[in-house]
């Protein structure tokens, strides 16, 4: 193994605390006894007690996991037929048009997107609620979903769908039993981005979102102007245990699948 | 009773199965295909050959269904195909890229094809070893296309587009992917396989060799026409133009004006040069180009009486082959004419060398004749 050099070794220490510092501080404080945020008054789990006690969060969570869930579903269907009409629809007229608008919402500043949402349910006269937060989430991660789905798409044989068609699959069968499978890990993953999204979201959500239904971010921050309550860290430091685990999760699948690969490459030399 | 030679092109009751009928393929500007016609027989094994570009892949994908003909019909056992897709076709495919289906494992792959006719699946398992064992592959029914080696996945392939059976099978460029000396082996398997299953085989590739080894009759192409239709043999020693003579193997051509006299011609060519005696297929005068191939020149270092052509000029150039030497030998007047000769001698005990003055013949039928 090769040393790290001393210019190294800093750069690499300062990026990481520079990213990881705020973090640790949070979860420090959520153990704080005190309730005052900036003065350390021993340790204590009692804050986590208190958030579990506090309905108003629990239901803001329990909202923002339902939206997440249901709006990602909605963006990955959507996302993939996009990316697949895209790439694989041959030259209709107005494609580059078409591709061009499905990345729009990428670079669109979320105001925009939040208002121009918030204006349409007004005038088609939607309750808003969770149901305007759901729609709207899934319209602007469906490009998110289109974007990883089809560059896994142009990288993939066409030949591969022919043949499936040739062997006696309708179009549809083909999609099903041959790309869908190929394409499945970029599915997957554009789905988690599409949750992920959905998750965090703050500005959207407060322009669609109604008195009926409030998700955690908003809750976080509207609770946040009233000052920052201890109950907050220790959400935080769920929050951010909960995606450290499955980020880990995430990268030992992958690494597996990878070793995996790896030693049947080998297997087919060595019989090759 | 002697066997007759597999020459159902040559028999008029004979019913093709399939016709290309003016058939024209246009891409926006481009034409691909040019008011194109040909019949291709049962249990043929049809080559099409031509330089990239020429149009032979896209009347393959027609064959397929994965193009439609801009005019003109496409029949397949007397039936226009134009209308059915891709998948209603009792048409199979191998694929340059072989396409396997990544996810499933080689038994899978070839059963893909089966599955999708809903046979009942003691008969799809049947079927699959079969054909497992058809391309010497048992022993890799359950591994993914990823972990065996490129000359398997080329019979996984073959395989899975044999499995259901079709009355048509294409090849795209079927053994580019392999090196040398594995596609020489594949070649001669290939020929066994379509005998075995007497199914027709049409196979697209820029291999002249390759399609010389294999194929009953060989299509030569050139930009989306079809320069001339016939068996290897008469390909090679009958090329009907320059361009099919200089596509195939090795050719001097020589241009020059003819004169008739009694069967033969007499081609003046070069000032100082003995006008070349030839022996057309059918009477012509008039400019022409004489066609040779090396093999047909001898060389020697005595000046022959006995054959029709003689000329002398110096070794220029030698391509030692191994099995054969090319010599490059310029006549006095510059012009450059190859010659080859099989090395039955060891390379240090050959006759000539660099600079040397030899004289090279041919007899009166040994080259073409071709109208300009």
């Amino acid at each position: 193994m090769r040393r790290l050099t001393w210019f190294n070794a800093t750069s690499l220490t300062l990026g990481f605390a520079f990213l990881y510092i705020p973090m640790i501080i949070v979860i420090i404080y959520s153990f704080n006894e005190s309730k005052l945020v900036t003065v350390w008054g021993g340790f204590s789990t009692k804050w986590y007690g208190e958030l579990f006690q506090n309905e108003a969060f629990l239901d803001a969570a329990w909202v923002t996991f339902k939206v997440a869930l249901a709006s990602s579903l909605i963006a990955t269907v959507l996302g993939t037929m996009g990316a697949y009409v895209l790439v694989r629809g041959g030259r209709f007229y107005g494609r580059t048009l078409f591709s061009g608008m499905i990345y729009a919402p990428l670079v669109m500043p979320e105001v925009i997107t939040g208002l121009s949402l918030l204006l349409l349910f007004i005038s088609i006269g939607l309750d808003r609620g969770m149901f305007t937060i759901v729609l709207a989430h899934a319209t602007f991660s469906m490009c998110y979903v289109s974007v990883v789905v089809s560059s896994r798409l142009v990288s993939f044989d066409r030949s591969v769908e022919e043949a499936a068609l040739d062997l006696g699959c309708t179009p549809f069968e083909a999609f099903r039993l041959v790309t869908l499978p190929i394409i499945a890990p970029a599915v997957i993953s554009g789905w988690l981005l599409a949750l992920t999204l959905s998750l965090d979201d703050l500005v959207i959500a407060s322009f669609v979102a109604g008195p009926s239904a409030t998700t955690l971010p908003i809750k976080v921050f509207s609770s946040i102007r009233l000052g920052v309550s201890p109950e907050i860290n220790a959400l935080s430091t769920i929050l951010i245990m909960i995606v450290t685990i499955g980020t880990i999760a995430a990268s030992l699948t992958t690494k597996r699948a990878v070793m995996r690969r790896q030693r049947e490459e080998r297997m087919a030399e060595q019989t090759g | 009773m002697p066997e007759t030679a597999f020459e159902p092109w040559n028999d008029p009751n004979e019913k093709p199965l399939i016709q290309f009928r003016n058939v024209t393929k246009r891409f926006g500007d481009f034409t691909a295909i040019d008011d194109l016609s040909i019949d291709i027989f049962e249990k043929e094994f049809f080559a099409l050959l031509g330089p990239s570009g020429c149009g032979k892949t896209t009347m393959m994908r027609m064959l397929a269904g994965f193009e439609t003909p801009t005019s003109g019909t496409i029949m397949l056992d007397g039936q226009d195909i134009s209308p059915i897709p891709p998948n209603k076709r009792s048409v199979n495919m191998m694929f340059q890229s072989y396409a396997l289906f990544p996810h499933l494992t080689v038994y899978d792959n070839i059963a893909f094809g089966l599955k999708r006719d809903k046979l009942p699946k003691d008969q799809i398992d049947a079927r699959v070893k079969e054909m497992l064992r058809l391309v010497q592959i048992e022993k890799f029914g359950q591994r993914k296309p990823e972990q065996i080696s490129g000359g398997q996945r080329q019979r996984v392939a073959l395989a899975r587009s044999l499995a259901k059976a079709p009355k048509l099978l294409l090849l795209d460029e079927p053994l580019s992917a392999l090196d040398k000396k594995l596609r020489q082996d594949t070649q001669f398997e290939l020929m066994d396989i379509q005998e075995k299953t007497g199914t027709t085989f049409v196979v697209v590739t820029h291999d002249q060799e390759e399609a010389m080894t294999v194929a009953s009759r060989v299509a030569v192409m050139d930009h989306g026409k079809l320069k001339q239709v016939d068996t290897p043999d008469r390909i090679y020693e009958a090329p009907n133009s320059t361009y099919v003579a200089d596509f195939i193997g090795d050719v001097n051509i020589i241009e020059g004006h003819a004169t008739a006299q009694g069967n033969t011609v007499s081609i003046v060519w070069a000032e100082g040069q003995p006008p070349i005696i030839g022996t057309p297929t059918t009477p012509i005068e008039g400019k022409v180009s004489f066609a040779i191939r090396p093999e047909k020149i001898a060389i020697s270092a005595d000046q022959p009486t006995d054959r029709a052509n003689v000329v002398q000029g110096k070794v220029l150039d030698i391509a030692y082959l191994g099995n054969l030497s090319t010599y490059h030998v310029q006549l006095p007047n510059g012009v450059i004419i190859k010659a080859q000769t099989a090395n039955s001698r060891r390379r240090a005990r050959r006759p000539f060398t660099w600079e040397d003055q030899v004289w090279l013949s041919w007899t009166d039928t040994a080259g073409i004749v071709l109208d300009n």
